[in-house]
C-alpha cells in the first residue's frame, strides 16, 4: 500500500515534468495564435513592429535578426576557446592550476545575467565604443568584403561652428550595439560549450591515445588524428547547445545590444532581439489587441528553436559515445548541468 | 637516431630530424594556444568580480540592507525591499521546486526503467534549456493575466518552472551514485521499497541532495527576466504573496537603466550582494558535491 502510493506520487512528479512542457507549449501556441493568424508568415518575415492600438503591426524581423547576429558572434568568439580550453583541461598536464581553471570557468555561468549588463554597461561599453570599436573599423573595416560588418555608423564628434565642416569623424553611437552584445554572450556560453565539450573529449578511448602517442605522435598531432576526428560531432553537439542558451539570453543583451530595429550589415550598430523585446514591452502589452499575442508568439518561437537546438545536441553527444565504446551504458554521457540566468 | 645511422641511411636521418624539429615546434606552437584559451577564459571573470567589487563595496552600508529608496537624487535610502522579495519569491520557489524535483528524481533513478523513464529523463533534460524568458512568459500568460495582477507567487511558479529540472537531474544524479548493496541490504531485511528509499537512499545521499538544491538556488535567485515578467518589481516594501514585489536583480536592472548616479550606486551595491550570493552558494555546492562523490563512492 505505502508502496503503490509512494511510487505513484513519484511517478506523478515525473510526469508532471512532460505535462509541464506540454502546458508550456499549449499556452504560448494558444496564446500567440492570434498574432500568427492575422499576420501569417508575414509575422517572421515583416519589418515594421507598431504596437500603437489601431495602426497595429507585428513584423518580428529586426529581433530574429539581431538575436540571429548577436548568437552569431558569441558562438564565433566561444567556440574555438571552448575547445581550446577543454583541450587543455583534459589534454595537457596542466598540474595543481587545473582544478581551480575548471572552477573558474564554471563559475562564469554562475554570475548572474544581470552582473553581466550591469558590467557590460559601464564598464564594458564605454571601452568597446572608444577603443575596440573603432580600431576594428580602421583594421578589419578596410578589408573589402567582410570590412563591412566592422564599420559603424559614422556621426561627427567635432562640427566646425562657422561653416558646418567636420572636424573628426567618430563611429558608433554610444546606445550599445550587436558586436558588444555578442561579446558579452560568448563569455557568459563559454561554460557550457566548455563542459559539454570536455564531457564528449573525456570519452574518446585511453588507447587511441596511447596508441598515437606510441606510434610517436606528438600532442598536437594525438590531438589532432586522435581526439578531435572522435569528438567532432559532440563538439558539433556542445555548439548547439551553447547556441540555444545564446538565442535565449535576456537581460544582460537587453542592457547593452542598443535597442534599436535597424537592419544593416554593420555589427557595430543598435540591434534588438526577440528576448529583450519580451522583457521591454509586456508591461504595455494588453489583451486590446494583438500586441501581447505577438509576444507570446514570439516566445514561442524562442523556446521551440531553443528545444530543437537542446534535443539535437543531445542527440549529437550522446551519438559520440555510442560511437567509441561498443557497448554504451544508456546514459554514459552526462550533460552538465550548467545554466544560464536570464 | 642510432638505428638510422646502423642501416647508413644518413641522409634519412637528418631530414626525419628536420621534420621533428618542425613536428616539436607545432607541438609547442599548439600548447601555447591552449594556455592562451585558458587564460583569455578567466579574464572576464577576473574583469568583473573586480569591477562589482569596487563600485559595489562603497554602496554597502547598514541603511542599504534595511531602508527603503530614498527619492531619486536624495542621499541615503536602500533596497529592503528587494531583499524581503527575493526571500520571498526564491523562498517559496524552493517549498514549491523540492518536493516536485526531489520525488522526480527519486522516480528516474528508483523506479525509471524503460521508455516513460527515458522520456521523462530526455524532457527534464531539454527543459533545462528553456530559456528564462519564456518560463516568464509563461507564467506571465498562465497566471498574472489569469490573476488579474503580478505577484510574488507568480514570480515563485516562474522560478519552479526553471528550478524544478534542474533539481531532478541534480539530485538523480546523486541517487544513483548511492550503492546498490544498501537497497539490496534494508530488502533483504523486510523493508518495504518506499522505506528503503525514504529511510535509505534519500538520507545517504543527503548532503548531495542538498547541493543539487543549492545550485537550483543559485540560478533561481540571479533570474532577472522571469521575475521581471511575474512579479513585476516596486519600490516599497511588501510581503504580500499575492501582490507585486521587489527583487534584488530587478532593482539592478531598474537602476543601471536610470539616468540616476545615486541609483547607479544602488545597482552596483545590488550586484556585489547578488554576486557574493550566488559565488558563495556554488562553490560551497560543487565542494560538498565533491565531497560526497568520494564518500557514497
Amino acid at each position: 500500500m505505502g508502496d503503490r502510493l509512494f511510487k505513484g506520487t513519484s511517478v506523478f512528479m515525473a510526469v508532471g515534468l512532460v505535462a509541464l512542457l506540454g502546458l508550456l507549449l499549449w499556452e504560448l501556441s494558444v496564446g500567440g495564435s492570434r498574432a500568427f493568424a492575422r499576420f501569417g508568415l508575414h509575422f517572421l518575415t515583416g519589418r515594421n513592429w507598431n504596437p500603437v492600438f489601431g495602426r497595429e503591426e507585428f513584423g518580428a524581423l529586426p529581433f530574429i535578426f539581431g538575436t540571429l547576429v548577436t548568437s552569431a558572434i558569441a558562438i564565433v568568439l566561444a567556440v574555438p576557446v571552448a575547445v581550446g580550453l577543454a583541450l587543455l583541461l583534459n589534454e595537457v598536464r596542466t598540474g595543481w592550476l587545473r582544478d581551480p581553471l575548471a572552477v573558474f570557468v564554471d563559475l562564469l555561468a554562475a554570475i548572474p545575467s544581470v552582473v553581466y549588463g550591469l558590467w557590460g554597461l559601464f564598464i564594458m561599453k564605454p571601452v568597446f565604443d572608444h577603443k575596440v570599436e573603432p580600431f576594428l573599423t580602421a583594421t578589419i573595416g578596410k578589408v573589402p568584403v567582410i570590412g563591412a560588418l566592422f564599420r559603424g555608423a559614422q556621426y561627427c564628434v567635432q562640427i566646425d561652428p562657422t561653416t558646418g565642416a567636420c572636424h573628426k569623424i567618430g563611429y558608433n553611437s554610444n546606445g550599445g550595439d550587436l558586436f558588444t552584445a555578442g561579446v558579452i554572450l560568448a563569455i557568459m556560453i563559454l561554460p557550457i560549450v566548455t563542459a559539454v565539450t570536455r564531457e564528449v573529449v573525456a570519452v574518446v578511448p585511453r588507447d587511441l591515445r596511447e596508441a598515437s602517442l606510441a606510434l610517436g605522435a606528438t600532442r598536437y598531432e594525438m590531438v589532432r588524428m586522435a581526439v578531435l576526428p572522435y569528438a567532432r560531432s559532440g563538439i558539433v553537439g556542445a555548439t548547439m547547445l551553447g547556441l540555444g542558451r545564446a538565442l535565449g539570453e535576456t537581460i544582460a543583451v537587453s542592457m547593452v545590444v542598443g535597442n534599436g530595429l535597424g537592419i544593416s550589415a554593420s555589427l557595430f550598430r543598435p540591434g534588438y532581439t526577440i528576448p529583450a523585446v519580451i522583457a521591454s514591452e509586456f508591461r504595455e502589452a494588453t489583451s486590446v489587441g494583438v500586441h501581447r499575442s505577438a509576444l507570446l508568439a514570439l516566445a514561442l518561437v524562442l523556446v521551440v528553436i531553443a528545444l530543437i537546438l537542446a534535443a539535437l545536441s543531445r542527440l549529437l553527444v550522446r551519438r559520440t559515445a555510442r560511437l567509441v565504446s561498443a557497448q554504451p551504458p544508456p546514459d554514459s554521457v552526462e550533460m552538465p548541468i550548467l545554466e544560464l540566468t536570464g | 637516431m642510432s638505428e638510422y645511422a646502423a642501416t647508413g641511411d644518413v641522409l634519412l636521418a637528418r631530414r626525419s630530424t628536420a621534420v621533428t624539429r618542425s613536428r616539436r615546434l607545432k607541438n609547442r606552437l599548439f600548447t601555447g594556444l591552449l594556455w592562451a584559451c585558458g587564460f583569455l577564459a578567466l579574464l572576464p571573470l577576473a574583469f568583473i568580480i573586480w569591477y562589482v567589487l569596487i563600485r559595489g563595496l562603497s554602496a554597502l552600508n547598514i541603511n542599504f540592507f534595511t531602508r527603503e529608496p530614498a527619492a531619486p537624487g536624495q542621499p541615503g535610502g536602500g533596497i529592503v525591499q528587494s531583499f524581503v522579495g527575493t526571500g520571498l519569491i526564491v523562498g517559496m520557489a524552493i517549498a514549491f521546486s523540492v518536493p516536485l524535483g526531489v520525488l522526480a528524481a527519486v522516480y528516474l533513478s528508483e523506479y525509471g526503467r524503460g521508455r516513460l523513464a527515458s522520456g521523462v529523463r530526455f524532457v527534464a533534460e531539454i527543459l533545462l534549456s528553456t530559456p528564462s524568458i519564456v518560463a516568464g512568459a509563461f507564467i506571465w500568460a498562465l497566471v498574472v493575466v489569469a490573476m488579474g495582477t503580478f505577484s510574488a507567487l507568480a514570480g515563485s511558479i516562474a522560478l519552479t518552472v526553471l528550478m524544478w529540472p534542474i533539481i531532478a537531474r541534480a539530485t538523480e544524479e546523486i541517487l544513483r551514485l548511492v550503492p546498490q548493496e544498501l537497497r539490496e541490504g534494508a530488502l533483504a531485511l523486510g523493508l518495504p521499497r518506499w522505506k528503503v528509499i525514504l529511510r535509505i537512499v534519500i538520507p545517504t545521499a543527503g548532503s548531495g541532495i542538498f547541493t543539487a538544491i543549492m545550485l537550483a538556488v543559485a540560478r533561481g535567485m540571479g533570474e532577472t527576466a522571469p521575475i521581471l515578467l511575474t512579479a513585476l518589481g516596486q519600490e516599497f516594501l511588501s510581503t504580500n504573496p499575492l501582490a507585486p514585489a521587489d527583487a534584488v536583480p530587478l532593482r539592478v536592472y531598474d537602476y543601471a537603466r536610470t539616468p540616476v548616479l545615486s541609483q547607479h550606486a544602488m545597482a552596483w551595491g545590488g550586484a556585489i550582494v547578488l554576486l557574493t550570493a550566488v559565488l558563495v552558494l556554488s562553490i560551497t555546492a560543487r565542494i560538498l558535491g565533491n565531497r560526497q562523490r568520494g564518500r557514497v563512492r
